[in-house]
C-alpha cells in the first residue's frame, strides 16, 4: 500500500497534478474577477428597480442561478459551436463559471444593498448627494463590507466548482488525476488522497480567511 | 425545443424522476446526519465537537464531484459494488449533510438561551431539551435556507451525469448526442430544472420575507 503511494507520488505525476493545480487557479481567479464585477452591476441593477429593465435582468438572473453549472458549461462549450462560435476549453469553463457564479453574486450584492439602513440613503440624499453618488459614496461600501463572509463563501464554492468542467475535458486536477490512476489503478487511491488534499488545502484556508473576515466585521 | 419534448418525452420523464428521487433521498438522509452533527457541535463533550467540526470541514471543503467518483471509482474497488444512482446519492448526501449541519447549527443558536436555561431548570436533560424546546423552535427559522439547500441539491445532483445515474443531466446529453441538435436538447433540460427549482426559490424567498 505504501509503496502504492511512493510510486503515485513520483516526480513527474506530480508536477502534472500541480499543473492541473495552476489551471483550477487559473479558471477560478479569471472567474472570480470576472464573476464579482459583473455579479454586483447586476446586483445593482436589480436594486435600483430601473422600469421593466430591472425586472427583465431579474427574471435572467433567477433562471441561470436555477440551473445546474454542469448544463451551463455543456452550452458554452457544446452548443455555441451550433451558433458559430467555438471558443476553446478553458476560455469555454471561464465563460460558464463566469456567467453562473456573477448571477450568485448578484443575488449577495442585492440582498448586501438591502440590508444597509435606508436611513443612510435619506441622509446622503438630504445632504445634497444625487440616488447615484449616494448609492456610490453611501450605501455601496457598507454593504460590501457586511457581503464580504458570504463573498468569499461563494468563491469556495466556485474553486470547488471548477472541477465540474471536467465534463467539458478541463485538464484540471480531476481530470488529470483520472489520467494517472486510468495507466495504473493501483495508484487510484493515492490521486484521490492527493486531489481532496489540495481542494481541501485551498478551499480552507478561503473559509479560514471569510471565518475572520466575518468575525472582525460583527 | 417542442420536438425535443415531443420525440424523447419518455427519457427526458426518466431522467427527472431520477432526479428527484435522488435529491429527495439526498434531502431526507442529509437532513437527519446533518442534523445529528449540528447537534453534536452543540453539545457539551468537547470530543463530540471536534469530531463534528471535522466531518463538517471534510465535506465543506471537498468538491462534491471528487467525493462522488470516491464512491463510484474506489468503492467498488475495495468494500462494495454501487451503481452510479447509489453513488452519486452517497456524494450528495455526504456533500449536503455539511451545509445542513451548518444550517441548523445557526438556527440553534438563533433560539434565545433562556430556552435551554429555563429547559434545564425544569429538570429535562440536555438532550431533551434539545429534541423537545430547542430543535422544533429553531427547524422555524431554518426552514428557508432548507429550501434553498434542496434547490442546490436537485442542481447538484446533475453530478449523477459523471457516474451514469441516468439524471436528467445525463439524459440530456443522451438526447444531445442523438439528436444532434444540442441547443434544443439542452434548453429542454434547462427548462425540466427549472420547473422544479424556480418555484421552490421564489416560494423561499416569499417565506424569508415574511419571517423578517
Amino acid at each position: 500500500m505504501l509503496q502504492n503511494f511512493i510510486d503515485a507520488y513520483s516526480p513527474d505525476n506530480l508536477r502534472y497534478l500541480f499543473g492541473g493545480l495552476g489551471i483550477t487557479i487559473l479558471v477560478s481567479v479569471v472567474s472570480i474577477i470576472g464573476s464579482f464585477i459583473i455579479g454586483s452591476i447586476l446586483g445593482v441593477i436589480r436594486y435600483v428597480k430601473i422600469k421593466y429593465f430591472s425586472a427583465i435582468v431579474g427574471f435572467i438572473i433567477d433562471v441561470i442561478r436555477n440551473l445546474p453549472l454542469i448544463l451551463i458549461l455543456f452550452f458554452t462549450y457544446f452548443g455555441l459551436p451550433n451558433l458559430g462560435v467555438k471558443p476553446e476549453i478553458i476560455p469555454a469553463a471561464i465563460l460558464a463559471m463566469t456567467i453562473f457564479e456573477s448571477t450568485m453574486l448578484a443575488e449577495i450584492v442585492r440582498s448586501g444593498i438591502q440590508a444597509v439602513d435606508s436611513g443612510q440613503m435619506e441622509g446622503a440624499r438630504a445632504n445634497g448627494l444625487t440616488y447615484w453618488q449616494g448609492l456610490w459614496h453611501i450605501v455601496l461600501p457598507q454593504a460590501m463590507v457586511k457581503m464580504i463572509p458570504a463573498i468569499v463563501s461563494q468563491f469556495i464554492s466556485l474553486v470547488k466548482d471548477t472541477s465540474l468542467a471536467t465534463i467539458i475535458l478541463l485538464p484540471e486536477m480531476l481530470y488529470r488525476s483520472q489520467i494517472i490512476y486510468g495507466q495504473n489503478t493501483n495508484y487510484i487511491i493515492p490521486m484521490f488522497v492527493a486531489i481532496a488534499l489540495m481542494y481541501f488545502v485551498v478551499c480552507y484556508c478561503l473559509s479560514v480567511l471569510a471565518r475572520y473576515l466575518e468575525k472582525r466585521q460583527a | 425545443m417542442i420536438h425535443i419534448f415531443q420525440n424523447y418525452w419518455g427519457t427526458l420523464l426518466y431522467g427527472l424522476g431520477q432526479t428527484l428521487l435522488c435529491s429527495i433521498l439526498a434531502l431526507v438522509f442529509s437532513l437527519i446526519l446533518g442534523t445529528f452533527f449540528a447537534l453534536l457541535e452543540e453539545s457539551p463533550s468537547k470530543v463530540a465537537r471536534g469530531i463534528a467540526r471535522v466531518y463538517i470541514e471534510i465535506f465543506r471543503n471537498i468538491p462534491l464531484l471528487v467525493i462522488t467518483m470516491f464512491f463510484y471509482v474506489v468503492f467498488p474497488l475495495y468494500v462494495i459494488k454501487m451503481n452510479g444512482f447509489t453513488a452519486g446519492t452517497i456524494g450528495l448526501t455526504l456533500y449536503t449533510s455539511a451545509f445542513i449541519a451548518e444550517t441548523v447549527r445557526a438556527g440553534i443558536q438563533s433560539v434565545d438561551s433562556g430556552q435551554m436555561e429555563g429547559a434545564r431548570a425544569n429538570g429535562l436533560s440536555f438532550w431533551q431539551a434539545m429534541r423537545h424546546i430547542i430543535l422544533p423552535q429553531a427547524f422555524r427559522y431554518v426552514i428557508p435556507p432548507l429550501g434553498n439547500q434542496f434547490v442546490n441539491l436537485v442542481k447538484n445532483s446533475s453530478t449523477l451525469a459523471f457516474v451514469g445515474g441516468f439524471d436528467l443531466m445525463y439524459q440530456g446529453n443522451v438526447i444531445a448526442s442523438s439528436s444532434l441538435e444540442t441547443i434544443a436538447a439542452y434548453s429542454a433540460v434547462g427548462v425540466l430544472y427549472l420547473v422544479i427549482t424556480m418555484p421552490i426559490s421564489y416560494y423561499m424567498r416569499y417565506l424569508e420575507k415574511r419571517l423578517a
